[in-house]
């Protein structure tokens, strides 16, 4: 875990706010430095990066704004649709309730590292065949769900995918066809595991 | 066919799994010193802005400037159709109208300078329901009628009753929030990147704001993360913000909101009040009705008048009304300006009618399913508004197919015993259909256009006037294109929507735009094999008449070439290898002022039975069972179509089960974000669900054969509402069961408590109420 407790988080927001500093690009060097930054060591996809990251971002932010990863979507902001979500050592999280320096030292996956060297992860392969997005803007998140799921339970139930991906909304209301997404990947996945047994 | 009517993945399926689909806020990090834009919000419901002064924003670091009236150059009113939407108001309208916009070096500085603008305000009384806004007679539209026939039988009716239905409305909770990115273009233009189902329409507005011609402005989308009607008009003000930011500042400009500044600005399903009073006899025939219509349309106009009218037209949902009196109002109220989603008002008019029925069927004492099936329009029957149903035999067959396949006689007599066995749980069953209108009501928008570039490897580029959002447009399209050229998929690419490629679009809408954009592109790809076949022909040695194209060959009976040579063997021949396609709705017609006339091209058709199980002490309940049976014509994507009737079930059942938006007595919506506003998630999803598709339902004059089917699907969830129906009369003594919509936990518990009160009351001599 990071050295950036929630109480110390709060407090240097607070005080970063206090001295009205939104460090940017093209501003002073004295705005930047009132805001606590913290350099952190995160492996995304396989690769390190070293950042000097504000406190306060989010994981989600960092994401998107910093290393260009804009597969995960920010959808409500706030924890409670799914959209953003990445796996943190291979457990799925909400990446914009996740800040970014709580990541120091972590792995971070995110959809853009599921497919390996151009080959689609078995998930994006059945995602695509039994027509899971439709809209597609929750896609990244539920993959990412049904990765963790597949993690830790490889031969799920209808109902224990149901209660995997909970927490992953769907406003075009797909479910059914996220759910025999994720059923024949596992079927994928047995099969290729007997094979290579 | 080879493509068509196929289950192929979505168009940009690919870019969906692996992240690399882009959004409109996905663009911002390629717009250097791009400015974010955050809104001045009114803290109050309704109140006169009596000063604005932006100077101490100025002075908070990262704000570059701020937008103000003063800032508009042409005309700062965003209005579709009446000119009633200012951009900046003087008069605020709803609780949290947006007054002025800040734009920041970064979204935070944005935040804090818009803190920091100061607005003094004068409060005034605010109108907040429908019935206050009936009692103030605070009207938009109305009264507006459609009548048939002399409502008056009613009074001689065996069985007249009257009644009142409040209808809620429905957040759209798409899961991309509004998103515009504007900037100038090389020439001193604006171009815009918006999240819209309407790019067209955002190209007029934001011309009008900036006081510049339309040639000026172009906009593009490239997809959207779901909109449901909820991005048909209501873009507008947003790119209309970016583009007025670029203008001033010259620097690109991007207006994302957040969910809830979303929630807070946007306009949602009209909640609605129905008020009707009906005759039946005493076999449950319909004799008349007369049913008032009030939607509360919120503070604007926007589209809330065809809304109001689509309620009016399918106020007799499947069934024949040989007396009618229909009028309609809508409400003007201190809200957000309600909008389009998903079904248009349909649903609301259809509601209403299931309701009466529902009612009649538990007065008479018949099964609602017998009184629903002795009401449906028969072959030759017309409409209250004087159209043919057309294939109106397919309500019936529908109707008898699905209650066979779903085994719904059986189920209601093992539902039966399952009742007597259960003191506080119950089960209920249902059965309804939906015949939905096909076309815009307003005729002039039925027309769809395409441009379709041949290059000369025999590659091809598809631009169309509709905006992919989910529904599966683009794939269709690409499905159109490649079948009618013989080509595989791959070989057809379908471009990003933009106002310079395909001019004066209709809004993507009204389930529509798979008819009137495809069959657009059908007609553009024909006119270029009528100029390829004659220069295969050559190739060939044949009769141009023989020629055919297929399999990515142009083929004559006795040999063939590869598409690819034609089309390079074309280019060298000077034939030009484009060619636009247009498309416009036939023998479609309506008169507002007589009531009378043809607005739908043609009907869909659908039922549903639907079974749940409601749980007596707590109202909670469980949708164990659904089986769907569409009309989808001859699917031009099969899997699509599956896609669009599950997930438009689905979002139906949110709004009438599950989506309640809770405004408080000073106006303030209290469902924010989903942690309060609840949406369907897994454990919504019927336990078992089975959609099937009507066969042999080809559809004369639809493209390839096939039906619309973005909207209709949702009408089908009324089947859950009447199970819920079915399941709390079996709690009582088989009295009428009334409920507010959406029937959530809460209003079921109490459903069931009076149901129960009644069969005490009716059990004991006494009396049920004296004895407690």
């Amino acid at each position: 875990m990071s050295k950036i407790s929630r109480r110390r988080f709060v407090e240097g927001t607070g005080a970063g706010l206090v001295a009205t500093t939104v460090p940017l690009q093209g501003q002073t060097a004295k705005a930047a430095a009132a805001v606590p930054h913290t350099t952190v060591k995160l492996t995304v996809n396989g690769t390190v990066h070293r950042l000097d990251v504000e406190d306060r971002w989010t994981l989600a932010e960092v994401l998107r704004d910093h290393l260009g990863l804009t597969g995960s979507k920010i959808g409500c902001d706030r924890g409670e649709c799914g959209a953003c979500t990445v796996l943190l050592d291979g457990k799925n999280v909400y990446s914009c309730s996740q800040l970014a320096v709580w990541a120091d030292g972590r792995t971070v996956q995110t959809v853009e590292g599921l497919a390996q060297n151009g080959k689609l992860d078995p998930l994006q392969e059945a995602f695509i065949e039994h027509d899971g997005p439709q809209c597609g803007f929750c896609t990244s998140g539920q993959l990412m769900s049904a990765k963790a799921l597949l993690n830790h339970n490889p031969h799920p139930t209808t109902d224990e995918v149901r209660a995997g991906m909970t927490g992953n909304i769907c406003r075009c209301g797909n479910y059914n066809h996220y759910v025999e997404s994720v059923l024949a990947a596992a079927a994928t996945l047995a099969a290729d595991s007997r094979r290579k047994a | 066919m080879n493509v068509a009517g196929k289950s192929v993945p979505h168009e940009s399926a690919r870019g969906h799994v692996t992240g690399e689909a882009l959004y409109t806020d996905d663009l911002v990090t390629r717009f250097p010193g791009i400015l974010h834009a955050w809104p001045v919000l009114a803290p109050h419901t309704h109140a006169m802005v009596t000063r604005l002064d932006a100077a101490p924003a100025l002075e908070e670091p990262g704000v570059f400037t701020v937008l103000t009236a003063a800032d508009v150059p042409g005309e700062g009113d965003c209005g579709p159709n009446r000119r009633d939407e200012p951009l900046f108001p003087k008069e605020v309208m709803f609780h949290q109208q947006a007054v002025a916009w800040v734009l920041g070096e970064t979204l935070e500085a944005a935040r804090l300078g818009a803190a920091r603008v100061r607005v003094d305000y004068e409060p005034l009384p605010a109108l907040l329901t429908i019935e206050e806004a009936i009692a103030a007679e605070s009207y938009h539209v109305g009264p507006v009628h459609l009548a048939r026939g002399d409502a008056s039988a009613i009074e001689s009716s065996a069985l007249r009753f009257e009644g009142e239905l409040a209808i809620g409305g429905q957040e759209h909770f798409y899961l991309e929030t509004m998103a515009s990115i504007a900037w100038l273009d090389e020439s001193g233009g604006v171009a815009i990147e918006s999240s819209t189902q309407h790019p067209t329409e955002v190209q007029e507005i934001v011309a009008r704001v900036l006081g510049v011609a339309r040639h000026q402005v172009m906009v593009e989308c490239l997809r959207m993360g779901g909109a449901f009607g909820g991005k048909e008009v209501q873009s507008n003000a947003y790119a209309a913000v970016a583009a007025l930011g670029a203008w001033k500042t010259r620097r690109p400009v991007r207006v994302r909101l957040t969910r809830a500044l979303d929630m807070a600005l946007t306009g949602k399903r009209h909640p609605f009040l129905a008020r009707y009073s009906a005759g039946f006899a005493a076999d449950g025939r319909i004799e008349g009705v007369r049913i008032a219509l009030y939607s509360d349309g919120g503070w604007n106009l926007d589209l809330s008048e065809p809304v109001l009218w689509r309620a009016l037209f399918h106020a007799d949902n499947a069934y024949y009304l040989p007396a009618a009196e229909l009028t309609g109002y809508v409400c003007r109220t201190h809200k957000t300006s309600q909008t389009a989603f998903r079904g248009f008002g349909g649903p609301q008019g259809m509601l209403t009618i299931e309701e009466i029925l529902d009612q009649a069927a538990r007065r008479l004492g018949l099964p609602p399913e017998l009184v629903r099936e002795r009401n449906f329009y028969r072959g030759g029957d017309t409409t209250h508004y004087g159209q043919i149903v057309k294939d109106a035999g397919r309500i019936e067959t529908i109707w008898q197919q699905l209650k066979q396949s779903s085994g719904f006689d059986q189920r209601r007599a093992e539902i039966q015993r399952f009742n007597t066995g259960h003191a506080h749980h119950k089960r209920g069953l249902a059965i309804t259909p939906v015949k939905f209108g096909i076309s815009f009501t307003a005729t002039f928008f039925n027309q769809g256009a395409a441009l379709v570039l041949i290059y000369r490897d025999g590659s091809v580029q598809v631009s169309h006037g509709g905006t992919e959002m989910g529904q599966g447009l683009h794939t269709k399209m690409q499905q159109i294109a490649a079948e009618s050229l013989g080509l595989a998929l791959e070989a057809v690419r379908i471009m990003p929507t933009r106002t310079d490629k395909v001019p004066n679009t209709s809004a993507t809408a009204a389930s529509a735009s798979a008819d009137l954009n495809g069959a657009a592109v059908l007609d553009a790809c024909t006119q270029l094999k009528e100029r390829l076949a004659p220069v295969a022909a050559s190739l060939l040695e044949c009769a141009v008449h023989e020629v055919r194209f297929g399999g990515e060959l142009v083929c004559c009976d006795h040999g063939s070439v590869p598409f690819r040579q034609v089309c390079e063997a074309a280019y060298r021949q000077r034939v030009a290898l484009f060619a636009q396609g247009y498309y416009r709705t036939p023998e479609i017609y309506f008169d507002q002022q007589t009531g009378r006339g043809q607005p739908f091209y043609y009907f869909a058709y659908g039922a549903a039975v639907s079974e749940v199980e409601v749980d007596g002490f707590t109202g909670g309940y469980r949708l164990l069972r659904t089986d769907i049976l569409q009309d989808a014509g001859d699917s031009v994507s099969p899997v699509v179509d599956r896609g669009q009737i599950e997930g438009g079930f689905i979002q139906g059942v949110g709004w009438l089960t599950l989506e309640e938006l809770v405004w408080d007595a000073q106006g303030r919506l209290a469902t924010s974000g989903a942690s309060t506003y609840k949406l369907p998630s897994w454990s919504e999803v019927p336990d078992v669900f089975q959609v099937s598709f009507l066969e042999g339902a080809t559809e004369r004059g639809g493209i390839f054969g096939s039906k619309a089917v973005g909207e209709p699907p949702l009408m089908l969830a009324i089947s859950v509402r009447e199970a819920l129906r079915d399941a709390v009369a079996a709690f009582g003594a088989g009295g009428v069961v009334t409920f507010a919509s959406p029937a959530t936990p809460e209003r079921v518990f109490f459903a069931v408590r009076r149901a129960v009160a009644e069969r005490e009351a009716l059990a004991s001599p006494a009396g049920g109420a004296a004895r407690r």
